[in-house]
């Protein structure tokens, strides 16, 4: 029911979001546009509302999974040292390939976050843990040596002002032939549904997951790689938005419960939507001036998450 | 305590003692007063802050339960962050405010102890709390501050981001005599408050309801520890920045190598790591690496080797 | 004794406890009865203070659990729940001294060490006592918990579906030291059971819950009839006797 609600609100916002901008493209043109609009359209708003979506729902399904896996709710997609794996590839980008393009820079961080993740595995697949909290605490471990690594360089290069500003979310630079990695999100986002219900049982723990049959490393590991392919091309083409990995899956859970193949979908559309919501909101305040996404998402989300949260406790525990 | 831990402890108490000498007389060069004095002043301030640390996020731990998380989830470290970089933004580095370093302890000592109290009073006017909303709402909070800080951090001008950067990293080269004796009176007054409870610590390792069950009051215990953490917390931050990421990895180390739940050998036992740690991170980023790099790249890297070592080790037993 | 008054609980809108008055028999084992989310767990939480109420009162002798000081019921009244999670790593010995808590605050006298041996021995956990609950089989860990609250030694002990994961030779066992504790200590055991037939063997009075309220209760002869467990169950249930004892047959 309420997913229905949902779905209609994301749609509506989508739109909006096409139609809203500095050169002015109104809905009542939409079926006889000029060749100048169908570019705008075409090369800046439509790319930015597909990654806008893409990155609502992309960022807080990965904190679900991740959520999941680990039984821990305080667990983000970035704890697998995603971000620092992301991170050390746009040092290595800017420090090695000074000329290149910017997608090719996004690819050589792409390449050193999926590496990342790879050798987190590995890592993983050598220890022994008795309880899933050794995930994102390996992780957490994992991700602070490679961040080290580029710290220790940037801080002698003085990038690290360079780093952060391009990690910083924001949706303004999203044209085309700049963002189309983030298409390879949407076959995971397939794969992710369909793999729901083993990443539930997974985060069981072991055993339980071995009674049903699964393999337990594997499915693990599969979430994982999930995981890290969706939150690097995320991070790498619009930048780390706050939140969404975190709160909304928390969000969700709080009135939705924790059945996986239900509470997907739903974490997608608020995620998505909530992010149209507040970039709209971001392009429409100062205009024709916008204001970054992460501090819209930042400010806005925090209002709305306390107010949900507080309001939510009065009748909780 | 059992022989086992007794001989470990008397190895950590001699290479934390090793290190101190090392870090004091090492390479002395010219006057000796001065030199010593000098040094004496940081060594204390690392002393400070490894006591700080270690036991706020002991206990932050034992108090949550779970062992990924450490006190900075509560936003602290975020608002210090923020509070910095407003002050460059607005007022510019040479405000006194900025340059002064005592009145910028003070100012940023009662700025998050007011704001923990703040969030605290807003939670615990009810009678009983969940620890999971509290959580939720610190992070809420601290993501709001670390996005108006990076969003400001972009605005400024790159020099002035040299300051703020300079913030950015712990650092025990700008502590001085006075700063540190408001820093130790209010540790040591936090320390004798948290003395009251720790007869506590140990039951609160069964869980929520054992504790209960077993006449712990633990809706207060959990308000007053909460307290105690938050005002380790803030005096190790404004002392030397942010550095609750040590606080994770010793503790963390620390279970790996004692395997007890008995506070009065954990405790000890992540003093003296964090003491090691950070005394000889900071004499190695001093003598080793002469300043170019920051001492969390170097604890982050080996402790952090360290960690999975351990780990490894275990699984191959 | 254990009192309630007009007990109500909700979680969301929807009421689990409806004005639940309880007075619960003195040195006898009291069994909470009823089908899954009949309240019998919620109804043993609020009574031991792990849960909190919308309304009502509960009494402990006469006092309101309010007004009681936590160190003070812990002495008096001891709870366990049907799963412990706990992330410390600890031998059976030391969970046992946990349950001395309450009377030495941490540091243990002789008398305290005395009464964990008791405790230890009592469930036969003697040659455990060194080893850590995590490499414990169910049934072991379930009587290390048994024996943490004999040795915090309370006048109630509340326990919630203390049979879970134990088989057939542990569970008789575990309600026949129950039955002990009660004859030969003068404890008042209240325990949330699943198994109707264990209940009509070991427990005294029996406390019948459906729908978050009290159906039926009364003792053990009298409740273990056809038509007051259809009241309770609400499907028919034949009762035979063998050795003096009732059993309810509802396999078929």
């Amino acid at each position: 029911m309420r997913k229905w609600i949902l779905v209609i609100m994301t749609i509506l916002l989508a739109i909006m979001s096409v139609f809203v901008g500095v050169e002015n493209v109104p809905l009542s043109d939409a079926l006889h546009l000029t060749k100048e609009q169908v570019d705008i359209l075409m090369i800046s708003r439509f790319p930015r509302t597909v990654s806008i979506i893409i990155a609502g729902a992309g960022m807080s399904i990965c904190g679900l999974i991740m959520q999941q896996l680990t039984r821990n709710r305080f667990v983000s997609p970035t704890t697998a040292g995603t971000l620092d794996a992301a991170r050390l590839g746009v040092l290595v980008a800017i420090m090695v390939f000074p000329q290149a393009t910017t997608l090719t820079k996004m690819l050589v961080a792409f390449v050193f976050s999926v590496a990342g993740t790879f050798i987190f595995i590995q890592l993983l697949n050598r220890i022994k843990f008795k309880d899933t909290i050794f995930i994102p605490l390996v992780g957490l471990m994992f991700g602070s040596i490679i961040s080290s690594i580029t710290t220790f360089f940037a801080y002698k290069n003085n990038l690290v002002q360079n780093i952060n500003a391009w990690l910083q979310g924001d949706f303004s630079a999203v044209l085309r032939g700049r963002y189309e990695m983030l298409y390879i999100t949407i076959p995971l986002f397939l794969i992710a549904y369909i793999y729901a219900n083993r990443f539930t049982v997974v985060g069981m723990g072991e055993s339980f997951a071995v009674n049903l049959g699964l393999n337990y490393k594997v499915i693990v590991a599969i979430g994982l790689t999930l995981v890290a392919l969706m939150t690097s091309s995320v991070i790498l083409t619009v930048g780390t938005i706050p939140f969404l990995g975190l709160i909304v899956p928390n969000i969700i859970s709080i009135y939705s419960g924790d059945n996986l193949r239900q509470t997907l979908p739903l974490t997608a559309l608020f995620g998505a939507s909530f992010v149209l919501a507040c970039d709209i909101l971001g392009r429409l305040i100062i205009f024709p001036y916008e204001i970054s996404i992460s501090l819209m998402v930042g400010v806005i989300g925090s209002g709305i998450f306390i107010i949900l949260l507080l309001r939510r406790e009065k009748y909780a525990a | 305590m059992p022989r086992k831990s007794m001989i470990q402890m008397s190895a950590l108490g001699a290479f934390a003692l090793l290190s101190c000498l090392l870090f004091m007389f090492y390479k002395i060069g010219g006057s000796w007063s001065f030199a010593l004095e000098e040094r004496g002043i940081k060594l204390a301030a690392i002393g400070l802050t490894a006591v700080a640390i270690a036991v706020s996020t002991l206990i932050f731990q034992t108090l949550t339960q779970n062992r990924i998380l450490t006190p900075s989830v509560m936003g602290l470290d975020s608002l210090y962050m923020l509070f910095q970089t407003l002050l460059v933004f607005f007022i510019g580095s040479n405000n006194p405010l900025m340059a002064n370093k005592n009145i910028n302890f003070i100012a940023t000592l009662v700025l998050m102890i007011a704001f923990s109290f703040m969030l605290y009073h807003l939670l615990f006017r009810r009678e009983r709390v969940s620890i999971y909303f509290l959580l939720l709402l610190g992070i809420v909070f601290g993501t709001l501050f670390q996005n108006g800080s990076s969003f400001m951090q972009m605005l400024i001008d790159p020099n002035e981001f040299l300051i703020v950067q300079g913030k950015m990293f712990a650092s025990f080269n700008s502590v001085n005599g006075p700063v540190l004796g408001m820093a130790s009176i209010v540790l040591i007054l936090s320390l004798v408050y948290l003395a009251y409870w720790f007869k506590y610590l140990d039951v609160l390792r069964l869980g929520k309801d054992q504790a209960i069950n077993l006449g712990v009051p633990y809706f207060k215990l959990a308000r007053h520890l909460l307290i105690i953490v938050s005002i380790m917390v803030s005096v190790a931050t404004a002392l030397v920045g942010p550095v609750t990421f040590l606080g994770l990895l010793v503790v963390n180390v620390t279970y790996q190598l004692f395997d007890t739940y008995r506070h009065k050998v954990l405790i000890p036992g992540a003093i003296l790591l964090s003491i090691i740690a950070l005394v000889f991170g900071q004499w190695m980023v001093e003598r080793i690496f002469t300043f170019n790099t920051t001492l969390s790249v170097i604890i982050n890297f080996i402790g952090g080797a360290y960690f999975i070592y351990l780990l490894i080790k275990e699984s191959r037993g | 004794m254990i009192e309630t008054k007009q007990i109500t609980k909700k979680y969301q809108n929807k009421t689990v406890l409806n004005a639940i008055d309880l007075e619960v028999p003195e040195k006898k084992i009291t069994a909470f009865i009823g089908s899954n989310g009949a309240g019998k767990s919620t109804l043993l939480g609020i009574v031991s203070r792990l849960l909190k109420k919308e309304g009502g009162e509960v009494l402990i002798d006469d006092m309101d659990i309010n007004e009681w000081k936590s160190k003070a019921l812990s002495k008096k009244l001891a709870i366990l729940k049907q799963n412990n999670q706990m992330t410390a790593r600890l031998t059976v010995e030391d969970l046992v001294s946990f349950g001395r808590f309450p009377y030495s605050q941490g540091v243990l006298t002789k008398d305290d060490h005395e009464k964990v041996t008791e405790a230890l021995a009592y469930m036969g956990l003697e040659p455990l006592r060194k080893n850590y609950l995590d490499a414990l089989s169910g049934g072991q860990q379930q009587r290390a918990y048994i024996a943490m609250i004999i040795a915090q030694d309370t006048d109630y002990v509340l326990l919630d579906e203390p049979l879970n994961n134990l088989d057939m030779k542990n569970a008789v066992q575990m309600m026949k030291t129950l039955r002990r504790l009660v004859d030969d200590f003068g404890k008042t055991i209240i325990l949330v059971l699943h198994d109707i037939n264990f209940a009509s063997c070991y427990a005294d009075y029996m406390v019948g819950l459906k729908n978050g309220e009290i159906v039926a209760q009364g003792s053990t002869e009298e409740i273990m009839t056809s038509d007051k467990l259809k009241d309770i169950y609400d499907m028919h249930l034949d009762i035979t006797e063998i050795n003096q004892c009732k059993y309810c047959l509802y396999f078929k």
